[in-house]
């Protein structure tokens, strides 16, 4: 199959990939470029632990194929903490709010979108925003506790 | 599972250049859009396009134009827009109100209201909310431009009345002042991201007249008319809304499957009927 030529700033980085049609940019990012935090859980976009930011938005990178990321920007977890852990998942740490763990790129990148978006979200506004990332061991609350304590205050 | 079909990857930056490239192919290229529903088609094999035309890079398609009389919801909106837009809450509540009920904020970051109707599974949001308010579907070929009512526009399970060599530009909902209230209900397992075990979309209108229509309880969404018939110049009251709801198995044929009976989802749909109706007219 032949490959697809695609410009992509991917965590700060503009980056040059040949990418195939039939791969996903999950697939990019994991395989090829080695960011491994978005994970691939159901792989149909259910259970949202792929999540990563698409120009800004959260997103399936599951249910993107790789040639559409052409002229995107990408962040992905390792580029939310480049300079260090983030407030919140400080704040996670502290709470214990993830277990597995196998959740907790998704579910960070879905809180971080939001609170850049929204400096004080409701709670209501922190459960839809995390609302599509499935979590099987510590039932949420920590989670959402943890948003909530970091939000109305300084970096994300 | 790794997408295992290879295809061709076009991205027309024109009309012209995607409806040459579907009339080409015909029922070898498959519409990318929002790209929920398709990748996982790709993966699961279902759909085997020996070409994916994606339709996003066509300029002109992701806007919502309010013109007279009428929104004109482009192809490439996604629900996470129309959930934002001020116009559509303010003209078109009822669209807003079902878009936020579509699968999570990630999911509705990329989805979009005309990939859902062309995706036409049995369970879609846009559907019942659509045919309440009547709206068309505008399709474009080389041919040139025609539209088609929702109400004649889904045909079976994932079928629709798009022909090869076709591309869907937008949907347009009309203003209407007749619609004096309006509701959407969904049932989900959960509250949270699911799809719709059933719906019902209602429109109530001046002169004590209604429109409903159900999702997920038959092969397409459906304008109850049945119902509609018996409701039309009655006032909602205790035993007008028994007398709808008793009709409700008359309307409907829902299936089991694994995400609910049928007899769960004939009960929920006299409950969310009534419960629509209710709030529709303003009584909840």
């Amino acid at each position: 199959m032949k490959k697809i030529t695609i410009k992509a700033k991917i965590n700060g980085e503009q980056r040059t990939l040949e990418v195939q049609p039939m791969e996903t940019l999950l697939e990019v990012l994991r395989e090829t470029l080695g960011l491994k935090s978005p994970k691939c859980g159901c792989d149909r976009g259910d259970c949202g632990t792929c999540t990563v930011l698409y120009d800004g938005r959260a997103v399936r990178s599951c249910l993107i194929l790789a040639p559409e990321a052409d002229g995107r920007e990408i962040e992905t977890l390792e580029g939310i903490c480049r300079d260090g852990l983030t407030p919140l998942q400080k704040k996670m740490h502290e709470l214990n709010a993830f277990q597995c763990g196998f959740c907790a790129p998704g579910m960070i990148v879905s809180a971080t979108e939001l609170l850049r978006r929204n400096k004080k979200p409701s709670e209501g506004d922190i459960k839809e925003a995390i609302g599509g990332n499935l979590c099987r061991c510590t039932g949420y609350e920590p989670i959402i506790d943890a948003v909530k304590a970091v939000s109305g205050k300084g970096r994300r | 599972m790794p997408i295992l079909d290879g295809f061709e990857y076009h991205r027309p930056g024109t009309f012209e250049e995607a409806l040459e490239l579907l009339e080409k192919f015909k029922g070898r290229a498959a519409i990318l859009n929002g790209g929920t529903d398709l990748v996982v088609e790709l993966k699961d094999g279902r759909k085997k396009p020996d070409v994916v035309v994606d339709i996003k890079a066509i300029a002109g398609l992701d806007g919502i134009t309010i013109e007279k009389g009428r929104a004109l919801i482009g192809a490439g909106v996604t629900f996470g827009a129309i959930i934002q837009s001020k116009e559509l809450e303010k003209r078109l509540p009822l669209v807003v109100e079902a878009a936020r009920t579509v699968g999570s904020s990630g999911l509705r970051n990329r989805a979009t209201m005309v990939g859902n109707i062309c995706s036409a599974v049995p369970c879609l949001d846009s559907g019942p909310v659509l045919l309440v308010l009547d709206a068309d579907v505008i399709v474009r070929s080389r041919r040139g431009e025609h539209k088609i009512p929702v109400g004649r526009w889904f045909l079976g399970p994932r079928k629709t009345a798009l022909k090869p060599g076709e591309l869907v530009t937008a949907v347009s909902i009309p203003f209407e002042k007749k619609i004096r209230g309006s509701c959407f209900m969904k049932l989900g397992r959960y509250a949270g991201e699911d799809l719709a075990q059933a719906s019902v979309a209602i429109a109530a209108m001046r002169g004590a007249k209604y429109r409903i229509a159900f999702g997920a309880v038959g092969p397409v969404p459906l304008r109850a008319k049945k119902i509609e018939a018996f409701l039309a110049g009655k006032k909602i009251s205790d035993k007008v809304l028994s007398g709808a709801s008793g009709r409700v198995d008359r309307e409907i044929s829902p299936i089991t499957d694994i995400r609910a009976s049928k007899e769960y989802r004939l009960h929920m749909c006299r409950i969310m009927l009534e419960r629509g109706l209710k709030k529709a007219v303003g009584l909840l």
